[in-house]
């Protein structure tokens, strides 16, 4: 899994690369565009994503204790905060293509800046989708160990798959730890 | 893998507190204007907590070499990644 994800964080960092090298060519547009994020939606997901990698430790740790019920609620409880995330999500995906933000023929912007500001929302909805595939996988891996540790298959002796399916997870915490501040935050200063 | 972990349960808990102070944090100073701080700042406080999700979530911390060995490699290799290519972005005005 370590392997695995070094390989994501080279995935991810080009987009991040991406991101910085038109962020630095066209620096006011990115604030203007930025400006239109919802910033509660993004500060709430982030919030929500942190308290999932505290109830996946959790589960990390009653797995390797062998408490099984404290594993399932655990696990259930991450799967319920995914959940949470992509519906908040989902919200500002809907409400970004009613404001027609989403690039293509019918995107609207401020003409000063609207080739850049499309740049932003054409990075915006790669990175943010990039990372919702990834929390739909998430999801997909915390149902299969939920259905693991039901079963009976998850013991004390035999627990690491519940640690391992939590490194993704929180791998894919982190890559928001980073995202939020960069697509939601930049140009808030600027009255 | 090992399942022997030296982090207990309580410091999981300060982990999770410290990190939604550091949300707030980012949050909240990204209103005031630092200049070209704003993104020093807000990049300096994810670092530090991708830093504390590695190390206490994913125990890090107290796994083998090998584990440090993957995570510095994947680091390295992101620094290529960024450093070759913004000295090429960042440079080309000079010529």
């Amino acid at each position: 899994m370590w392997v695995f994800l070094a390989t994501e964080v080279l995935f991810f960092g080009g987009m991040f690369l991406t991101y910085s090298i038109y962020r630095h060519a066209y620096p006011s547009a990115f604030i203007a565009a930025s400006r239109e994020m919802i910033v509660w939606a993004g500060t709430i997901n982030t919030a929500v994503l942190i308290t999932s990698s505290l109830t996946v430790v959790l589960a990390v740790h009653a797995a390797a204790a062998g408490q099984r019920r404290a594993l399932l609620l655990f696990l259930m409880i991450t799967i319920l905060l995914g959940f949470v995330f992509l519906g908040i999500k989902g919200y500002e995906y809907w409400t970004e293509f009613g404001e027609h933000h989403f690039p293509g023929r019918s995107f609207q912007f401020d003409a000063r800046y609207a080739p850049q500001a499309e740049i932003f929302f054409s990075l915006y909805f790669m990175m943010t989708g990039l990372h919702a595939v990834h929390m739909i996988i998430g999801i997909g891996i915390m149902a299969v160990m939920f259905w693991l540790s039901w079963r009976g298959t998850i013991t004390r002796e035999y627990s690491s798959p519940i640690e391992i399916s939590g490194l993704y997870w929180h791998f894919v915490d982190i890559v928001w730890i980073f995202l939020f501040p960069l697509l939601y935050l930049v140009g808030r200063h600027v009255h | 893998m090992s399942t022997e972990h030296a982090i207990s349960k309580r410091s999981y808990y300060t982990v999770f507190f410290v990190l939604l102070v550091c949300t707030y944090l980012t949050w909240q100073i990204a209103y005031f204007d630092l200049g070209p701080l704003n993104t020093v700042v807000a990049l300096a406080i994810a670092i530090f907590k991708a830093a504390l999700v590695v190390l206490f979530f994913m125990h890090v911390r107290t796994s083998p070499r090998l584990t440090w060995v993957v995570v510095v490699a994947s680091l390295f290799w992101l620094g290529i990644l960024l450093v070759l290519t913004a000295s090429d972005y960042l440079t080309r005005h000079w010529i």
